[in-house]
């Protein structure tokens, strides 16, 4: 089965439909995805500019990294899981959006970023601690975060609009 | 001047118009005001997860609140000029949208709140102010800038 094929199939399942129609369920989801920006995404920016040196230079990285990722994961969670909930009810005009097809890309791209970070600048993270301007790669994967996190959140503001959606 | 036609004079300036006219500038506006959205958050909750004893713990409030204070300054005044661009464009919609006021209202408290009591509290000796007073700030902040949020979202579902 295509892709697409199983957005169609996914489109006909009565949750998708009854979610779609709903009044109050699919605007409380939508909610719920956008306010959820500010737990995960809020504080992935003020870890991200932690890396960068240019806020909280004088709490040591791995403090500031310990105490807030556990939300951001949380954040996330909730994230991933309306956001699923959000293309379930609407699958194939998403699917067939342009827009959402990049947010897809750059999350996969933000993710990469992650575990590039992990597995090489953030395991010595004990030599550069408590400096206040992390090392360049630190930097560099705060810097690479934003950019992609910016363009997720236009991208994902631009899924309501249809201007260069593809044919089935 | 009622308020009314203030806000149908607002809609049709040229500002309001050229908004209204374009087919990309709203939605991208919007684009800054969300993520505006995430940082002011961001910057709200490390100062009060640290007040509710769930964040950055090993840092005193003060030195936290000087910290964050710089981003929470930026991010609301992008907000609040991004939010009058979205504004001009629909004032006459907003005046009969209920939830524009409750958020407007709601904005107004979270801003008394936070350059008052919240600054207060972060700043004070914590051998004074116990850190109870602290927490039931942070739940106060929280819900009334979790009220500006949910209502924004509120005003695109008419």
């Amino acid at each position: 089965m295509s892709l697409l094929g199983f957005c169609q199939w996914l489109a006909n399942t009565p949750g998708s439909i009854a979610l779609h129609e709903s009044i109050w369920a699919y605007p409380i989801v939508e909610s719920v995805h956008v306010l959820t920006l500010c737990l995960f995404l809020g504080l992935t920016v003020m870890l991200d500019l932690r890396l960068l040196g240019v806020t909280m230079t004088r709490t040591p990285a791995s403090e500031v990294l310990g105490r807030l990722l556990p939300w951001t994961i949380v954040g996330f969670a909730v994230m991933v899981a309306t956001g699923a909930l959000l293309f379930f009810a609407i699958p194939v005009k998403t699917y067939l959006n342009i827009f959402f097809r990049v947010k897809v890309a750059f999350l996969l791209l933000a993710g990469v970023n992650v575990a590039i970070f992990q597995r090489t600048v953030s395991r010595r993270m004990h030599q550069w601690d408590t400096d206040p301007v992390p090392p360049l790669g630190a930097r560099l994967a705060a810097g690479v975060s934003l950019v992609l996190w910016a363009g997720i959140v236009v991208a994902g503001r631009m899924i309501a609009y249809n201007w260069f959606d593809k044919n089935p | 001047m009622s308020v009314l036609s203030f806000f149908t004079w607002c809609e049709n300036t040229s500002l309001g118009e050229a908004i209204r006219a374009s087919r990309w500038l709203f939605p991208a506006i919007e684009s800054v005001h969300l993520l505006a959205l995430a940082v002011i958050g961001g910057a709200v909750l490390v100062m009060n997860l640290r007040l509710l004893g769930l964040g950055i713990q090993r840092q005193p409030v003060d030195r936290l609140w000087r910290d964050t204070w710089p981003w929470l300054m930026g991010s609301l005044t992008v907000m609040l000029i991004s939010g009058m661009l979205l504004f001009t464009s629909e004032a006459v919609k907003l005046y009969y949208h209920e939830a524009f006021w409750v958020k407007m209202s709601s904005l107004l408290l979270a801003m008394l709140f936070t350059f008052t009591v919240m600054r207060k509290v972060a700043l004070a000796d914590p051998d004074r102010v116990g850190p109870l007073w602290g927490k039931l700030a942070a739940v106060i902040s929280i819900l009334l800038w979790s009220t500006v949020g949910v209502c924004g979202r509120w005003i695109g579902f008419s």
